[in-house]
């Protein structure tokens, strides 16, 4: 380090690329410098000079609103945020002991968590790439820890194997022996010969042998080998009987049955790639610490009725629902991050293009259920610390808790994450008809513990959440053709925020890239003006 | 090819199908199999009650829940056909999802119930002539 001062550091070049050219041209930069090429991210945006007195009114203390609140004051405007709810964090959301939760169609629950136990209704898990996210959690004192993704002693549940659950690792072990025993006996009645060298047939041998752990005579078969990847019936101990015995390979039409490669592709996706984090105490922790920077910037129970723009600022009207006054707020500009279900049925004199596409778009639905159990039966029978196991049937999965690993006592475990058809009829159930439902279909995994080990449960379904009326924004690739860019565009003195204008669609990452696109866009508007 | 060689190869082709970029945060691949329902009151029950609420009359939150309950907008069929086929603001359209006959039930089911009393059946090949395609991938 004795030339410090001298040739510019990667991260003082990337900085002044970043002064120069604009986030753009940092991008550009830095995914040329083999940097940041996972990430759209590039930094928190730099804005600053705002006009003296420029005022913005956002709309949403979610994610995305808070994000542009606290940006913008940074920047020097004076922002006001109007939220529907009585809590900050918008879909980041965590349900612990004690919260009272009430959704569309009046069923109220009472959550009956434990202390410390939590349901996270809407985002769970961070994907490592999502910088943006990170860079803020860092920046409030948000403490992050492992999300564990894919665990390969949980479960999966099928209609193979007369519907008894099996391991991950042993389906997903048996799958891929197989595949490479039978690529290899292509390759010897010479199928490949035509597409691979000689030297390349052997390399490929050498890799389906390695990879899929066949014997020596290039078969998939009952041997200590192959129990190493999907485990053995008698693992290796000490002593006197320290000798491991090896477990029998499934038939291998049951394991196309399970259909086990639809895991295996899931865990290969992009967006569930370990690693992925959690904020230690429950998803919430998130926008309780946005929150915690724009406070005073929030005015709360502020149900938005009526958006109008004219040349000289944005008027928007609002009942407060506590009292049930109505009021009206103006600024010079507006972030608008309503979810756009909501948006579409709010009176306003947005261009037509814009509310065009804001009708276009419809919203997922999905359905998140908690169940606390006396004790962590999945850790202490079975050996399953964090993960998912997975089923067919609606809940889609049941996820273990990724903290307080062996501790005793009651523990929260993700009893259902259904979507499409699946989320629907559970959205449509009473909460205690899903519980019911969640219980049953749960017990496949663990049918001694799951009834006898039961406490609580809480359940979200989106369809039914007051402030948002669905989940999260579905486009396709006509909507997007047709309607994405309009969406994003400033209109006037207006620019729409949040997942649904992103490509990161459904989460947390979306809304807060779209939010530094947007804001940062405004204020280059707002100086031009 | 034999017989077990092609089942690999479609395996291994449906990973690279599943293996799809930029996905919204979904449980997996699990949860596909859902009871069908058949008659207009199952569709309606395991469907449409998750937003219209039990009893039709939808709800309010900061937007609303459109009530199909006492709605004269459901004196032409076409509506309600039209509103499953292609959907409105959030709520997605179904074509691909519900067939059409199921939506023809469940259009008969709504013009009967809930304070309405549209006597005549829905049938498949009317929901069919309005139906159309169903949307392309999600991006």
């Amino acid at each position: 380090m004795t030339d410090l001062g001298k040739t510019p550091t990667r991260r003082e070049l990337l900085t002044a690329i970043g002064m120069i050219g604009g986030t753009a041209a940092l991008y550009q930069a830095m995914t040329t410098m083999a940097h940041a090429a996972e990430t759209q991210f590039a930094g928190p945006p730099n804005l600053s000079g705002a006009r003296k007195g420029a005022t913005v009114i956002v709309l949403g203390a979610g994610l995305a609103g808070m994000l542009a609140a606290y940006e913008l004051t940074k920047a020097g405007y004076r922002v006001r945020i109007l939220e529907y709810q009585n809590r900050a964090g918008g879909r980041n959301w965590s349900l612990y002991g004690g919260d009272t939760y009430t959704e569309l169609g009046g069923a109220t629950q009472k959550v009956q968590f434990a202390p410390g136990n939590y349901l996270n209704p809407g985002p769970w898990r961070i994907p490592h790439h999502h910088r943006t996210l990170l860079h803020y959690c860092k920046a409030f004192g948000v403490k992050l820890e492992p999300f564990i993704q894919f665990n390969h002693n949980a479960y999966v549940h099928s209609d193979a194997f007369g519907g008894k659950p099996q391991r991950f690792k042993s389906l997903a072990a048996d799958f891929e022996g197989n595949v490479a025993e039978l690529l290899n006996k292509s390759i010897d009645q010479k199928a490949l010969d035509a597409t691979l060298t000689a030297e390349d047939r052997d390399k490929l041998k050498e890799a389906l042998r390695d990879w899929g752990m066949l014997d020596k005579d290039m078969r998939y078969t009952k041997n200590l080998r192959s129990s190493e990847h999907r485990g053995f019936d008698r693992p290796p101990g000490g002593g006197v009987n320290g000798s491991p015995i090896p477990s029998e390979p499934f038939a291998f039409k049951d394991v196309l049955d399970s259909r086990i490669w639809t895991q295996m592709a899931f865990f290969m996706n992009y967006e569930f790639q370990t690693t992925m984090f959690q904020p230690v105490g429950g998803m919430g922790m998130i926008g309780k610490a946005f929150g915690a920077q724009v406070q005073p910037l929030v005015t709360f129970n502020a149900k938005v009725s009526k958006i109008l723009q004219d040349k000289k600022g944005v008027t928007v009207s609002y009942t407060d629902t506590s009292t049930g006054q109505a009021q009206t707020a103006r600024a010079d500009y507006c972030v608008c991050t309503i979810p756009l279900g909501i948006l579409n049925q709010i009176e306003s004199n947005l261009s037509d293009p814009l509310k065009a596409a804001v009708a276009a778009v419809p919203y997922s639905n999905s359905v998140k259920i908690g169940l606390e159990m006396n004790r962590r039966f999945w850790e202490e029978d079975q050996a399953i610390y964090g993960g998912h196991s997975f089923t067919n049937q609606e809940i889609s999965l049941i996820s273990y808790p990724n903290f307080d690993y062996l501790k005793d006592g009651p523990a929260v475990l993700l009893g259902a994450f259904a979507s499409g058809m699946g989320a629907y009829r559970l959205g449509g159930m009473t909460p205690e008809e899903r519980i019911e439902t969640a219980l049953a279909q749960g017990s496949v995994f663990h049918p001694a513990q799951y009834r006898k080990e039961y406490r609580n449960g809480a359940s979200v379904a989106w369809s039914r959440v007051p402030w948002t009326m669905g989940c999260c924004a579905r486009w396709n690739e006509d909507t997007r053709k047709q309607h994405y860019q309009t969406l994003v565009g400033i209109d006037d003195r207006v620019v729409l925020a949040g997942e649904h204008a992103s490509y990161v669609g459904c989460w947390m990452e979306g809304a807060l890239l779209s939010s530094i696109d947007a804001i940062t866009r405004l204020h280059k508007r707002a100086l031009e003006a | 090819m034999t017989k077990t060689h092609l089942r690999i190869a479609a395996a291994l082709v449906a990973m690279l199908l599943i293996a799809h970029p930029g996905r919204a945060d979904e449980p997996g691949p699990g949860g596909q199999k859902v009871p069908k329902p058949v008659t207009g009151e199952q569709v309606y029950r395991t469907v449409c009650q998750s937003c219209h609420m039990a009893d039709g009359k939808g709800a309010e939150g900061a937007g609303r829940m459109p009530a199909l309950a006492a709605n004269p907008r459901l004196a032409a069929a076409a509506y309600p056909i039209v509103m499953i086929a292609k959907g409105r603001g959030a709520m997605p359209g179904f074509v691909g999802t519900l067939s059409p006959a199921q939506a023809a039930n469940v259009v008969t089911y709504i013009r009967t119930h809930f304070g309405n009393a549209y006597a005549a059946p829905v049938t498949e090949a009317e929901v069919k002539a309005l139906y159309g395609a169903p949307p392309p991938a999600e991006r």
